[in-house]
């Protein structure tokens, strides 16, 4: 039986996919972001198994909440990690009519993820950084892993919400966010973009597990940089 | 029958006989567009509502009470006429002669008068004290007839917040029929009611209708003298909005000038002026404006409505309320949406005013309601976390599709049910006594049926259950007997003459009781079924600890092995109450719902096997206990969600705290997903939700610098309070309480 390392279960997000969402996150991780605000799912030890049986009935308790818009979303950690787990929940929700929304960092691409992405009504494919160095230095991995990704989805026509998490010094510039919106053109399945502000309340997990955050030194954007460069967006 | 005042008006049985229901069916125009029609205040509400507010800032630098009239026992006749500005009100009426100025009521009781009034640095004039020297109170009623074992009971604080002090509360005149109708119409009606008691056999039950018809007829005469003083007869029907409104009101006023019930709700009243205003437009008499600006008014004078209470009533009921409960919106029994623009207009009144606690408006959610109501709902509530939510679709196949709210959750057909409130016991309290075999460790008292302490190094999950089914038989039966003597005796010594006589003769009486400490107890029973509760007793040999090893599930996360522990509680205390007969054959219901009284509650408690220390607050009505839901909101909700109404006919309260981020990014995602929450919610069957959309910085900020939050309003506990109003306690069990936030 096919068991998966779940992080944990927040039954309601709201800042993950459209609508009212069903929220797993998953176990382990491949990149290690600086930015990263969830170190606590790095590990691929530890974690709670669950089958994808558990996890669908869990979140069939709230199917009565997800309106036309929501549903479940599977987030991590990487759930690429654990394609065929997230493949087999999300074709069980799918049965259930459950919209389903895979968050990822596209760093993986293989068969299974493939066959995990015939059952993804939405990505949401996170962009670290539009220039292959500062994606190099600052995620350790190259730019070309989430671009191939995001054109095989274009070839599948599997909606897309690109999102860019807003760092001050490293992505808050004007030119970059003009490249993300040049990426996004140049795949039709992009449908969204969106900026999210570097946050930093997860400095109190880094201090917990012992470990250095690595953008401590890094400020909050603004709001209204933030508000600046959604306009640059919407343009 | 015809009247000139209803010219333009559906004809209906609502002509022929007293019915508001059919009058509202056969006339009321449903509306289901948006907001965008709305008109805002005027500049002469405003320029109104910066003398109430202004009187408001006064009110908090005299303590919380501006003045008191020592001098004058309220009823409906005893004050002459009392304004803010006499020039520019639309509606007027005043509970005394000037506002803000509380009453003295001591039909119910003299000591709560007399602590009352010294308590804010008044003595009740010996002219007051005189009159009552020789006229028995509900409260000296009550207190004749109490047991040894009720009085123990009630020192205890096992049961607790009786109303056998002051009034009753909870009942709801269908304030309505005045307007309708005119008091002349409902005077015949009485009086033919009262004849026809003249073949019936006269037994007790008999004449004491008799005589409470004979009263009810006499306050509806004092009615119209009352509105006299003011310069309107309202003898006759209203003939236009400004009249419907002004007389609900004055029938309103006159049963909070007559009673000091805990709750005096208004009912639903929204969609039925609304027919006046549809008509007002049509005539050409009326415009927006003018329609927002009457019920500015209406609203302005339900803001300024004040009891005078003591400070240990603030205990239990924080932040000086009178629940002027409105229901508004709900389904029609025929599918049309109840929802009118009125619906729009009155909780417009918290914009064009500010937000409030009052009146409370409270919104029947339906899944059927317009979409555009319900969206412009959801952003009500993001802004001013001052409305409610309750279940019209578990609700409407039980009252109908006319029925209001009493207090915060206690739904009843207009005009035709009323309850008899009966606060609530504390079941985590009880448990402990059940534990020690008929000790109580808080107050150290022995109640109860005796028996040895439980045995053993581990508590064991079957004996304790037996134990505590023992003593919820017996407290039970306890609590309807007390509850029986309080209101034979409010009848008998502080009957409501105004509001029954807007009601049915022939009405039918819920008793509602109440439980505090459900999430506590649930949570207790589960940790000494599912880990390992070893009991820590004192030199006495009573238990007054507990040493609880190992996890165990925790109710507020979805998780039926506890939740369902929850559920059979409430299905046990209301199975075991409907034993003892309810006088005058009352319904027995039941409520999952505690004010704020929790603080208090928690206060006289021990510590529980769920790791709650001694004398710590419970979690307010239904709810989870504070952060102990570690699987999110919907779960929380979920578990909820499984209390069953048909237990709880009398309401299943939770406040429901979020950050605005937790919501979503943009204000059309907060509004769309709370749409999403409360549907999903009440589709689950749950029965009711208070939304706060805020951050605990802000209650914070408000705590340590409240002259920078006058206004502050946020929903505890089936009703919203001004956080300032409550007291510091109270104010740090708030902000304890979980707030969803994003992750």
């Amino acid at each position: 039986m096919i068991t998966g390392k779940v992080h944990s279960i927040q039954s309601l997000g709201t800042v993950d996919g459209p609508g009212v969402r069903f929220v797993v996150f998953m176990q382990g991780c491949n990149l290690r972001c600086k930015c990263c605000h969830n170190p606590d799912t790095w590990s691929t030890e530890g974690g709670t198994a669950y089958t994808p049986e558990e996890i669908v009935s869990k979140a069939l308790r709230c199917k009565e909440y997800f309106g036309k818009d929501g549903g479940i979303t599977i987030s991590g950690g990487e759930p690429l990690l654990q394609a065929d787990f997230c493949r087999k929940v999300f074709s069980l929700c799918r049965k259930e009519g459950i919209n389903t929304c895979l968050d990822t960092s596209g760093s993986i691409l293989n068969e299974g993820v493939k066959q995990l992405l015939e059952e993804t009504d939405r990505v949401l494919l996170d962009i670290k950084y539009t220039d292959d160095g500062l994606n190099e230095e600052n995620a350790g991995c190259s730019l070309n892993k989430p671009l191939e990704f995001l054109s095989y989805l274009n070839v599948r026509q599997i909606p897309v919400t690109l999102r860019q998490v807003i760092i001050p010094g490293l992505t808050d510039k004007a030119d970059n966010i003009l490249k993300l919106k040049e990426i996004a053109a140049e795949h039709t399945c992009v449908d969204k973009v969106e900026l999210l502000p570097f946050r930093k309340i997860c400095q109190v997990k880094y201090d917990n597990m012992g470990i250095p955050f690595p953008f401590s030194h890094i400020p909050e954007p603004t709001r209204e940089t933030m508000e600046k460069l959604n306009q640059i967006i919407q343009k | 029958m015809k009247h000139q005042n209803w010219n333009g008006f559906n004809p209906g049985v609502w002509q022929d006989e007293i019915n508001v229901r059919n009058f509202i069916q056969t006339n009321y125009k449903e509306y289901t567009g948006d907001s965008s029609f709305l008109a805002g205040a005027t500049e002469r509400t405003s320029n109104m509502m910066k003398k109430i507010q202004d009187l408001f800032a006064l009110e908090r630098q005299f303590g919380g009470v501006l003045d008191i009239d020592t001098a004058t026992v309220s009823s409906l006749k005893n004050y002459s006429p009392g304004y803010i500005d006499k020039e520019n009100e639309i509606i007027v009426g005043m509970q005394t002669n000037r506002p803000l100025k509380r009453a003295v009521n001591p039909f119910g009781g003299m000591r709560m008068v007399r602590q009352a009034c010294e308590a804010y640095g008044y003595k009740l004039s010996e002219k007051v004290e005189e009159e009552f020297r020789f006229r028995t109170t509900h409260n000296d009623g009550v207190f004749r007839a109490y047991t040894d074992e009720m009085r123990a009971a009630r020192k205890c604080h096992v049961i607790t917040g009786l109303p056998d002090a002051y009034g009753r509360g909870r009942i709801i005149g269908d304030y309505r029929r005045v307007a309708l109708y005119g008091v002349d119409r409902l005077i015949e009606e009485k009086k033919a009611d009262k004849a026809k008691l003249s073949d019936a056999d006269f037994n007790t039950e008999q004449i004491r209708l008799d005589e409470e018809l004979y009263r009810q007829i006499t306050f509806l005469g004092y009615l119209k003298d009352m509105a006299l003083m003011y310069g309107y007869d309202i003898s006759q029907p209203a003939g236009n909005a400004r009249e419907a409104i002004q007389w609900t009101y004055f029938a309103y006023l006159g049963a909070i000038k007559e009673q000091n019930g805990a709750a005096m709700s208004l009912g639903r009243v929204s969609t039925f002026f609304d027919i006046y205003i549809e008509r007002d437009i049509a005539n050409g008499t009326l415009t927006e404006e003018g329609a927002q600006e009457l019920m500015d008014d209406f609203v302005m004078k339900l803001r300024i409505a004040r009891h005078l209470r003591t400070p240990e009533y603030n205990e239990l009921f924080g932040g000086d309320p009178m629940w002027i409960t409105e229901a508004i919106g709900g389904m029609g029994e025929d599918g049309r949406t109840l929802v009118t623009k009125n619906c729009y207009r009155m909780l417009n009144t918290l914009y064009t005013l500010g937000s409030s606690p009052e009146p409370n408006l409270t919104i029947l959610w339906s899944n059927s309601l317009p979409e555009n109501f319900k969206k412009f709902c959801a952003k009500v509530s993001a802004d001013t976390d001052s409305i409610q939510y309750e279940n019209d679709d578990i609700m409407r196949p039980i009252y109908g599709d006319d029925y209001a709210i009493a207090c915060c959750v206690s739904a009843m057909k207009l005009g035709k049910q009323m309850q008899f409130f009966g606060a609530r016991c504390n079941l985590a309290k009880l448990l402990l006594i059940a534990i020690n075999g008929g000790y109580d460790t808080t107050s150290q008292m022995h109640i109860g049926p005796q028996m040895p302490v439980m045995d053993g190094d581990k508590l064991d999950f079957d004996a304790v259950m037996e134990r505590f089914d023992t003593y919820i038989g017996w407290l039970s039966h306890l609590y309807v007997n007390t509850m029986n003597i309080i209101h034979y005796m409010h009848d008998k010594y502080a009957y409501e003459k105004t509001q029954m006589a807007l009601h049915d003769t022939d009405v039918e009486r819920f008793m509602a009781f109440g439980i505090a400490g459900l999430s506590v107890v649930a949570d207790s029973l589960s940790a000494i079924k599912y880990a390992s509760v070893q009991p820590i007793k004192d030199e006495s040999g009573f238990i007054v600890d507990f040493n609880t090893v190992g996890d165990f599930p925790k109710y507020g996360n979805d998780d039926d092995r506890v939740d369902l522990i929850a559920k059979d509680m409430t299905h046990r205390m209301i199975t075991e109450l409907r034993k003892t007969f309810a006088y005058r054959n009352s319904i027995h219901t039941l409520s999952v719902l505690t004010i704020t009284s929790n603080v208090m509650y928690g206060k006289n408690t021990g510590a529980t096997p769920d790791g709650r220390k001694a004398r710590a607050p419970f979690a307010p009505g239904a709810n989870p206990m504070h952060n102990r839901e570690t699987n999110g909101a919907l779960a929380s909700l979920n578990s909820v969600a499984k209390i069953s109404y048909d237990d709880c006919r009398d309401g299943i309260s939770n406040t429901f705290s979020i950050t605005p981020e937790a919501l979503g990014k943009t204000e059309d995602e907060r509004v769309n997903n709370l749409v999403s929450i409360l549907d999903g919610y009440f589709a689950k069957k749950a029965h009711h939700i208070n939304v706060n959309v805020m951050n605990r910085e802000t209650l914070m900020k408000a705590y340590e610098n409240p002259e920078d939050y006058p206004n502050l309003t946020i929903r505890v506990s089936g009703y919203a309070v001004n956080f300032n109003k409550l007291s510091r306690e109270q104010q740090r069990e708030v902000i304890s309480r979980t707030f969803h936030e994003a992750i």
